[in-house]
């Protein structure tokens, strides 16, 4: 067993550092404030070649790196979440044409997507299918050579930037879950619009809203993956969320407030020495370092495993909840360890501490992550 | 246009510790990084590849087994070629040595239009490599640059003093040492990170055997520099203000040279 990078893995680390520092630190406060979608950090992102990380490299990625494409989310999540979520929900759509779309597909998005900056987004949650996700009502219906999309889906990261969408919709609502077929619906498409876009808590420079398909004509080539088997795609794509996004970002969060906290626990004087040298402190820096650790660790094995091709629904459910927790816990400490000022909107704390309440909640919320654990254990 | 540029391996710290037997950088346990003015060195010359065609830049280092990652960072930055100058028969040498073993290596490369190197390096600070190089290999050399100007068979630079500046204009090959305000270094490419620990990563490991060196001007025992002691020097104003008429002045300023015979 080796804990070790690699030298290449290494050499990431190190870029994605400087980048997170130098282009998504200095805005990370303001596009917060502002809501704004940070278009221009995408399009470096995507020039530099950090989304197309872990990507074939004959669509132009760097070939088959998971830890490495965790190392890059993770970074950038230490000082902005957002960007971090924006970058890695983009990768996982991608990733979603990459596993379960056909060559020629593949040949016509994956270059952009990964390469050129046109953004992917993942259409699944509707209104009244969120956890419930077999309770999509959106409908694709036959005709000819294509198929009708109707319906609306709601909450979608990337609904309004993306211009490549991948929908769930019941092509034989009888048939429940195996009657859901995936396709591929582009922004340009007729009767294709985008909704309410959503005022969030946290992550709020990722914009999330509303798709709504009127009478949306789409090719049968855009069906991803084989007709009906909709369902399996979402559940592998969410799967695979489960860690390179969420534990990716949630370790980075947990990582970026710990690093503020040791600092200014370091730096603040009260009775005559620094607070770090209480020892009621030091033990909430002692529980959040434990913490971390773990879900370091955790999550870097879960990225293996899919690296491997093993089997990891069971590993990816334990990371989304276990590390979406230490994110939440690790802010919270982190802002307490700040007292007033944690509290103040001139330091980043509180924000942090709003972008972690999301990592509880999306991809599934923890208490199905519950779920699927005791299922895959009592099996 | 073939454009070679020098960078070097430093210890990510101001604070560099010296081994008081060898007057030598202790590296062990400190993260290395490229030398920053080095970095900039690195930037012009793959500006100057992205807007011209056939241009080639390859990077070449002088130092032990880890400064292979400072050489496959500039090729992830975008450098076509690295050659990495290793041999025990290098070590501690100073920067006439290391201007001697480089300005070997450049011959070796040979028909190069453009060499970049940093302004200094921040563990040595002695800005002395650069100039040496160009010594060596008898070609102009313009220090200090902050604009650069490609024309067609020369180059314009401007370079740069605390107070005041010089345009200089120059036949290639020229060497360049340049400082930190002629550009912004770029990030490194994904992409070609993974391509530069890759077989095809275009790496040369260069010995002594390897370039045409005379080993007499080489390595630690061969190197004139001995270091006893380093410091960060303070400078001092010794300078006096004669006050009175200009006629006063004038003549307590003649009495003044007289008698510090500076006349």
């Amino acid at each position: 067993m080796n804990f070790e990078l690699t030298k290449k893995q290494k050499m990431v680390k190190k870029a994605a550092e400087r980048f997170a520092l130098e282009v998504c630190e200095p805005i990370a406060a303001e596009i917060d404030k502002e809501h704004r979608f940070p278009r221009k950090t995408f399009e470096s992102l995507s020039q530099y070649g950090f989304v197309s990380i872990g990507f074939p490299k004959e669509y132009g990625g760097t070939g088959e790196d998971k830890i490495a494409q965790l190392i890059v989310v993770e970074e950038i999540a230490k000082v902005c979440v957002a960007t971090s979520s924006i970058l890695s929900i983009h990768q996982s759509a991608a990733n979603c044409i990459n596993s379960f779309g056909s060559k020629e597909q593949k040949d016509k998005y994956l270059r952009k997507l990964i390469c050129e900056g046109i953004i992917a987004a993942f259409a699944l949650t509707e209104p009244d299918a969120g956890s419930d996700a077999s309770n999509i009502q959106t409908t694709a219906v036959e005709d000819g050579d294509s198929y009708i999309i109707n319906g609306t889906k709601c909450f979608i990261t990337g609904a309004g930037q993306a211009e490549v969408y991948i929908v769930l919709a019941m092509t034989e609502p009888e048939k429940k879950t195996r009657g859901i077929t995936a396709f591929i619906i582009t922004s340009e498409m007729p009767g294709f619009s985008v909704g309410k876009i959503e005022e969030k808590m946290g992550i709020c420079a990722s914009q999330t809203g509303e798709l709504i398909f009127d009478n949306v004509r789409v090719p049968k080539e855009n069906i991803v993956g084989k007709y009906n088997a909709g369902f399996k795609i979402a559940l592998t794509g969410i799967d695979y969320a489960r860690i390179l996004v969420i534990g990716a970002q949630s370790l980075g969060l947990a990582e970026g407030a710990f690093d503020l906290a040791i600092k200014y626990s370091k730096q603040r004087i009260q009775f005559g020495a620094p607070i770090s040298k209480q020892q009621g402190l030091q033990w909430y820096l002692a529980e959040m370092a434990t913490r971390i650790d773990a879900t370091k660790w955790m999550t870097y094995h879960a990225a293996q495993m899919i690296q491997n091709g093993e089997k990891f629904t069971k590993e990816a459910a334990m990371v989304k909840y276990y590390s979406s927790e230490t994110a939440r816990f690790v802010t919270e400490r982190a802002l307490q360890i700040h007292g007033g000022y944690g509290f103040m909107k001139d330091y980043p704390l509180e924000r942090m501490y709003r972008d972690a309440k999301i990592t509880e909640i999306y991809e599934g919320t923890n208490e199905i992550q519950k779920l699927v654990i005791a299922r895959a254990i009592l099996k | 246009m073939k454009i070679i540029v020098c960078i070097k391996q430093v210890p990510n710290t101001n604070e560099v510790r010296i081994d008081n037997d060898t007057g030598t950088l202790i590296r062990e346990g400190i993260p290395s990084i490229i030398n920053p003015d080095d970095l900039n060195a690195l930037e012009e010359a793959l500006r100057i590849k992205d807007s011209r065609n056939n241009t080639c830049v390859t990077v070449i280092s002088m130092g032990p087994s880890q400064a292979d990652t400072a050489l496959r960072e500039a090729l992830a930055m975008g450098a076509d070629e690295a050659i990495h100058l290793t041999d025990k028969a290098f070590a501690g040498s100073d920067t006439w040595s290391t201007g001697t073993i480089l300005a070997a290596a450049i011959k070796k490369i040979g028909d190069y239009d453009i060499i970049f190197c940093g302004r200094q390096a921040i563990d040595g600070d002695t800005a002395q490599v650069g100039p040496e190089i160009a010594e060596f290999l008898d070609i102009p050399q313009i220090t200090y640059v902050n604009e650069l100007k490609i024309l067609d068979k020369s180059i314009k630079a401007k370079r740069t003093f605390e107070d005041g500046y010089f345009v200089i204009e120059s036949d290639m090959p020229v060497l360049l040492t340049v400082i930190k305000e002629l550009n912004l270094p770029r990030f490194m490419d994904m992409r070609l990170i993974y391509q530069a620990y890759s077989p095809e990563a275009n790496f040369k490991v260069w010995s002594a055997e390897d370039i045409d060196v005379d080993l007499t001007q080489i390595g630690l025992k061969n190197s004139p520099t001995k270091v006893f002691k380093t410091f960060v020097p303070v400078k001092k104003f010794y300078g006096e203000q004669i006050k009175g008429t200009p006629k006063q002045v004038a003549v307590r300023c003649v009495e003044k040279i007289i008698k510090l015979n500076l006349l």
